[in-house]
């Protein structure tokens, strides 16, 4: 048995409890939360170099405890190809969010409690990748919420009530469709264990209570990722959250559903998932489309903070897509971009943090034009993370939306090439869409004048804690985007291993 | 007939201690001064605390049987399921004795009647546990219910509490007539009353159909609705929530808990010991109670702004989870021993978590309000800013009672619910239950959020005027600690009751067989 996954999860959980038991200066606070999120950063990094790249389809560093027998429940863990770029990541979001509190601290102000808040989500998120274990990783999937609706609850904007119980009954109405189906797995195959149920490929459940299963999945991952028509919670959500629950809100929250859809529902029970994987394709279309649309309406007069909410739901759009062809192309493709969003888009909810925290408004019509002539850092900034996203050649997101509509070009053999060959052109059209929007809202924000509102006040551009903050996820976006074999060369092994 | 029966004193020792405590409490209540009647307190948790180690004895022996009929057949089983409820029981006791020391000081209740009540209402529980046949389980039950009445209209001169009383009294008189009606029914077609004998008895009448079967099949529903009042299910809750306010907290808190545990005992043993033939007509009912009680229970839970009635709504909807397993004997392939044995885990399992994490909740309210009937949920806005520790503890019992981390005990209670329900391929049920847990969450979620507002309107808020005051009684902080570690105890080990759970099940399943 390993120590570093105990230590991956003891470490930040430590700290939360630290910072939550013992009262202590601001300062002191925010000195331990970028100590405690650092140290997880070094465990992770120390994991990542003691990993078998050569092996990355088997479950690496495990620690397998009996937990609860009468069930066959084990705290099992573990890391392969798939999971780790996501623990990365969620490590290295924590950190930045953890060094971007101490230059900005919400209006709400009690750093500590916000700090204990977001360590004990990076627990929650961490143990939601290394579980190996059906009900292991349940748990740590709900021990996310505690934390989030705090954030949003406590720190959030004028409407953070009714957008904090949408949250989280939305997130729990998922959870408990999602246990059902776990069930419903156990029901069939007898073991809550995840090696041993992917291992299986869904033998010993039946062809209805897989569809049944696949689709309570779908549901309950579906509301997480989010899936169209599920998604109704994210944009309240986002435009409430603080900066840094937004920021971890779309840079790692959300992927839990889209690593759950591809760890448990189409590993588990791939029969279901095949008959399912044409609506699902459909809804992932659809909410590309609909993204679009909805930012197009909202670049006109809206939230800079709910357009980028929105355009999360495209992004995520093309990583269902790409999760519903079953094919290895189609789910590297998902889950580049899972990565690539995490990055791109925690980024941009960073910036908007700031523009939020000079200007005191994120309505693109208050803000009005000229970012880049009175903020150059931040606005170049934007103009950067905004072109990243509308998915440019060269930046990370293109990746996952290539892949994706590769693998829709040549989706698995069980599936309808000629829907997918449609859904693909679709979501071809959506990419165009995205990049109007996109360009549209650098037109009215980045570029122009400054307006008459402005002028006149003194404005200060980026300081060295958001700099130390933005600038990884910058270099990130650009190292993924120019070579993508950084993630895709860890996960391939894993993601064949796991469609077989 | 012999008349004179040889009775095994050790097997039936946990209601005899208990029972010796209750009258040796309201004797040395008498000859007590007014300042000493705390010592009423220390002779009940001392008697407590020796039946609980009788109770714990019992079950390392081999099974005991007494009160035993020529022809093999005993009034009084002291098995693995009897020690499963006669420790909840008394485990439970110990915590309400805990909870009840200030609120009994604070709103002058007889000290002395207070505790013969509340231990006599705990021995009526201990034999019904033990009961094996229909006049034993009847007079148990009585014994469970008189001395409940008087404890929730003890307090003097409260319009409120008397009423709560009466409605209780009144509800539980009928319900107890309907299950004396079904028992007789059932006497007349199975012509005994031991648990067993009709079990066998009722066997080849069920095969048989016609008039006598459906006889049997409504006496069997009768007797159902009978336990379904003392449980709180739904359609025979309407008592639940106004005697849950209008009783002194402690007595909320036992009603909730050992009380409710005691209806389970009895509809198990009767539902599996004597009525099992009859599975497929009982089965269906249960399902639709279970079905019923979740759902009602949680809607309505919605709507409450007093946190005892919003508790007590909460005890009902749990009733209904604990009913789910039970449900399962609907269909055909349901009735095997095997899921059965699983389904009567699983209510036991749940509820022993239950007891642990409610009696939790309600003795975080107990610390806080000092009178019920003005407890409003907005008063407990910001706790955690006068007292962190407690908001912390209450925190961690509603999200048991949610089922959500960190209350992982109660995770795996519903767990191994829906595990039962769908093991017995009723799917629908366990649906049902899962759409309920999520309403759950809601008000659940609502409250322990409050306790947790410390933005600044709440600051304003007075922090010592009002209903609420922060206790420092000790013995209430007991209360907390005990079931504060009981259900960290549960999360982190849950296996240690789940094995008890199965080992009680198993005996009850054993009995039945030839």
């Amino acid at each position: 048995m390993s120590v570093a996954l105990p230590l991956l999860l003891g470490v930040p959980a430590a700290g939360a409890a630290l910072l939550a038991a013992v009262p202590m200066s601001e300062r002191r606070a925010k000195v331990l939360g970028v100590l405690a999120s650092g140290a997880t950063l070094v465990v992770v990094l120390v994991l990542t170099v003691g990993f078998d790249f050569g092996a990355a389809s088997r479950l690496q560093d495990g620690v397998d405890v009996r937990w609860l027998p009468a069930i066959d429940v084990r705290f099992h863990l573990g890391v392969d190809g798939i999971s780790l770029p996501l623990v990365i990541l969620t490590a290295l979001l924590t950190l930045l969010c953890a060094i971007y509190t101490v230059g900005s601290v919400p209006e709400a102000g009690r750093v500590r409690q916000l700090l204990a808040l977001v360590l004990l989500l990076e627990v929650g998120v961490l143990g939601t990748f290394v579980a190996a274990d059906l009900i292991v990783f349940f748990v740590f999937f709900e021990i996310v919420l505690i934390p989030m609706y705090f954030l949003i609850a406590a720190w959030g904007g004028p409407g953070r009530r009714p957008a904090a119980t949408k949250f989280i009954l939305f997130t729990l109405l998922g959870s408990a469709l999602m246990l059902v189906g776990f069930l419903v797995i156990y029901a069939g195959a007898g073991t809550f264990d995840m090696t041993a149920l992917a291992h299986a490929h869904g033998r010993g459940i039946g062809a209805a209570p897989q569809l049944f299963a696949f689709v309570l999945l779908l549901i309950g991952f579906g509301i997480k990722s989010p899936m169209w028509p599920l998604h109704t919670w994210l944009p309240d959500a986002h435009t409430e959250a603080p900066t840094v629950g937004s920021v971890l809100l779309a840079g790692v929250l959300l992927k839990m559903g889209t690593y759950g859809l591809v760890r448990i529902a189409v590993a588990d029970v791939p029969d279901g998932a095949r008959r399912a994987a044409p609506a699902l394709g459909i809804l992932a279309v659809v909410g590309v489309v609909y993204a679009a649309f909805a930012c197009l309406a909202l670049v006109r007069s809206g939230d800079l903070k709910r357009l980028i909410a929105f355009s999360s739901v495209g992004h995520m759009g093309f990583v269902l897509l790409g999760i519903a062809t079953l094919t290895p192309v189609g789910i590297q493709g998902a889950l580049i971009g899972n990565v690539a969003h995490g990055v791109i888009t925690g980024l941009l909810f960073f910036l908007v943090g700031g523009m939020k925290d000079r200007f005191h408004t994120s309505e693109i019509e208050e803000l009005g034009g000229g970012l880049l002539a009175k903020v150059p850092v931040l606005g170049g900034l934007t103009l950067f993370a905004a072109i990243a996203s509308l998915g440019l050649p060269g930046l990370a997101g293109f990746w996952g939306e290539m892949l994706a509509m590769l693998g829709a070009w040549s989706p698995a053999a069980a599936l309808s090439r000629p829907l997918f060959i449609v859904l693909m052109a679709v979501a071809g059209a959506g990419t165009i869409l995205t990049a109007v929007y996109f360009l549209a809202m650098l037109r009215r924000v980045d570029f122009g004048v400054v307006t008459a509102r402005w002028r006149e006040a003194p404005i200060p551009d980026a300081v060295a804690a958001d700099l130390v903050a933005w600038v990884p996820l910058t270099v990130l976006a650009l190292s993924i985007g120019v070579w993508p074999r950084l993630v895709l060369g860890v996960s391939d092994a894993a993601v064949r291993g796991l469609l077989r | 007939m012999r008349l004179i029966q040889s009775i095994d004193y050790a097997a039936i020792a946990p209601p005899v201690a208990l029972g010796l405590t209750a009258v040796v409490v309201l004797v040395a209540d008498l000859f007590l001064p007014p300042a000493r009647r705390a010592l009423a307190t220390v002779i009940s948790l001392a008697g407590s605390l020796v039946a609980l180690g009788f109770a714990a004895w019992l079950p390392t022996q081999d099974a005991r049987h007494t009160l035993c009929f020529p022809g093999g057949a005993c009034s009084y089983a002291a098995d693995h399921f009897t020690a499963f409820f006669q420790l909840l029981f008394l485990g439970a006791l110990v915590v309400v004795l805990l909870l009840s020391l200030t609120s009994v000081a604070e709103e002058s209740l007889p000290t002395g009647e207070f505790h013969f009540l509340l231990l006599s209402s705990v021995t009526g529980m201990l034999v019904l546990a033990a009961s094996r046949d229909l006049l034993s389980l009847l007079v148990a039950l009585e014994v469970v219910s008189l001395p409940a009445f008087v404890l929730v209209g003890l307090r003097r001169g409260d319009p409120r509490g008397s009423e709560a009383a009466l409605k209780f009294f009144l509800f539980s008189v009928v319900s107890t007539g309907l299950t004396v009606y079904g028992m007789a029914l059932v006497y007349g077609v199975t012509g005994t009353l031991q648990v067993d004998g009709i079990a066998a008895a009722l066997a080849p009448v069920h095969a048989a159909g016609g008039a006598k079967s459906s006889l049997a099949a409504a006496a069997v529903v009768l007797v159902v609705v009978g336990f379904a009042f003392k449980v709180s299910a739904v359609p025979f809750h309407f008592w639940a929530p106004d005697t849950y306010q209008g009783a002194p907290v402690p007595v909320a808190a036992f009603l909730s808990t050992a009380s409710k545990a005691a209806g389970f005992a009895g509809m198990l043993v009767l539902l599996l010991e004597a009525f099992r033939p009859y599975a497929d007509v009982w089965g269906p009912v249960i399902a639709v109670l279970a079905a019923l009680t979740m759902t009602v229970g949680n809607l309505v839970a919605l709507r409450q702004w007093h946190i005892v009635r919003l508790l007590a709504w909460s005890t009902v909807a749990q009733a209904g989870y604990m009913l789910v397993p039970l449900g399962i004997a609907t269909t055909a392939g349901g009735r095997g021993a095997a899921e059965l044995h699983t389904a009567v885990q699983a209510t036991l399992a749940y509820l022993g978590i239950y007891v642990v994490m409610n009696l939790g909740a309600f003795a975080c309210v107990a610390a806080v309000v000092r009178h019920s009937p003005r407890a409003g949920v907005e008063d407990f806005r910001g706790l955690a800013r006068r007292s962190p520790v407690l908001a912390v503890c209450f925190a961690l019992f509603l999200t048991a009672l949610a089922g959500l981390p960190p209350g992982v005990a109660g995770l795996f209670a519903k767990l191994v619910i829906l595990r039962a329900a769908v093991h017995g391929h009723v799917a629908w049920l366990a649906v049902i239950a899962a759409a309920n847990a999520v309403i759950g969450l809601a008000y659940y979620l609502r409250v322990a959020a409050l306790l947790f507002d410390l933005s600044s309107d709440s600051a304003a808020a007075p922090a010592v005027s009002g209903p609420l005051v922060a206790r420092r009684s000790r013995t209430v902080w007991a209360a907390v600690a005990v079931t504060a570690l009981g259900t960290v105890a549960l999360s982190v080990d849950p296996q240690l009751l789940l094995h008890a759970a199965s080992t009680a099940a198993a005996s009850l399943r054993h009995s039945v067989a030839p």
